[in-house]
């Protein structure tokens, strides 16, 4: 299987993603978002960080780069596409996923490790995890509320298609453990076609035991075995 | 031609911002006001033959980047 990680200006965990792609065995190459052209691969991955500075709003600008048109080719043949972060708000913007992601509803920057309940393992990147199970994975965001109307929620619950919920330690979501104020605790959701997610921790800052934990690399563990 | 626009949250979209702005301004005594919202206001100038080609253009330009429709409603004022 062979991996492409979008870099845009202002984008700064490209190189952790691409560390852990190639550590799982995904065979990385770096994109510029001006590019035309997507290599040949399985995985597009749109990394976290701060394109365009964030300004008018978190991916705006990023979602409409000359790259994203080869991206969103790539995701409605069944490609796969996995957002983190400001990659989440990438695919909100650029109309892959559902929602939006607004400002954190305490209005302050988040940085620190959350619990995360996987709502469904029926996805290329949770199939290594269990139901239910409850991981340890750190967020770093401003804009991470996720929000959607009443009728986009009621679907993503009827289709299963929230993928990670905030949690407390025990597994349940309450708002205690909410960091954002996001509807339904929603960390990540995936599309209908389940090609493509978006989650706002970093599950590749948490892929090497070096670095203090370990629970985000079942995701790239579901997306190695084919 | 100048267009004036404005992009504000739809109603029902919660707007933390605008709840701490209006709790600076209680705090400062002004407890007449009971709710702020936030929005944005951005120029574009536009080379344009006529209105009508400039409107085309504007709504494109604001439901694809300026504005998220999700959340974000948009007004826009022309000026020559």
């Amino acid at each position: 299987m062979k991996s492409a990680v979008i870099v845009f200006p202002g984008s700064n965990c490209d190189r952790d993603a691409k560390t852990v792609l190639a550590a799982t065995g995904l065979y990385p190459t770096m994109v510029w978002h001006a590019d035309t052209k997507l290599p040949n691969v399985d995985l597009v991955m749109v990394p976290g960080g701060f394109s365009y500075g964030d300004y008018l709003r978190s991916g705006a600008m990023a979602a409409q780069s000359p790259i994203m048109r080869e991206v969103k080719a790539h995701a409605k043949k069944g490609g796969l596409v996995l957002g983190v972060c400001n990659g989440f708000q990438v695919l909100t913007e650029a109309g892959l996923l559902d929602g939006v992601l607004l400002r954190n509803q305490n209005l302050k920057f988040i940085c620190r490790d959350v619990n995360l309940r996987v709502e469904t393992t029926s996805t290329r990147f949770t199939s290594a995890y269990k139901k239910g199970q409850t991981l340890t994975v750190p967020v770093a965001h401003h804009d991470g509320n996720y929000f959607a109307d009443e009728r986009t929620l009621k679907t993503l619950q009827d289709s299963d298609q929230i993928v990670f919920r905030y949690c407390d330690i025990n597994g349940e979501t309450t708002a205690d453990s909410n960091p954002n104020g996001s509807l339904l605790n929603i960390a990540g959701v995936c599309n209908a076609g389940r090609n493509v997610l978006g989650m706002m921790p970093h599950p590749e800052r948490c892929a090497e035991g070096l670095l203090g934990g370990i629970d985000g690399a079942g995701v790239f563990a579901s997306l190695i075995a084919a | 031609m100048k267009a004036k626009i404005h992009i504000t949250l739809k109603n029902g979209v919660l707007d933390p911002q605008g709840r701490a702005i209006a709790g600076a301004l209680h705090n400062m005594g002004y407890n007449d006001v009971e709710d702020v919202r936030q929005g944005k206001y951005i120029e574009v100038d536009l080379k344009s033959p006529n209105a009508e080609s400039a409107k085309q253009t504007l709504d494109k330009i604001c439901s694809s980047l300026l504005a998220n429709t999700v959340v974000e409603n948009y007004s826009y004022e022309l000026v020559e």
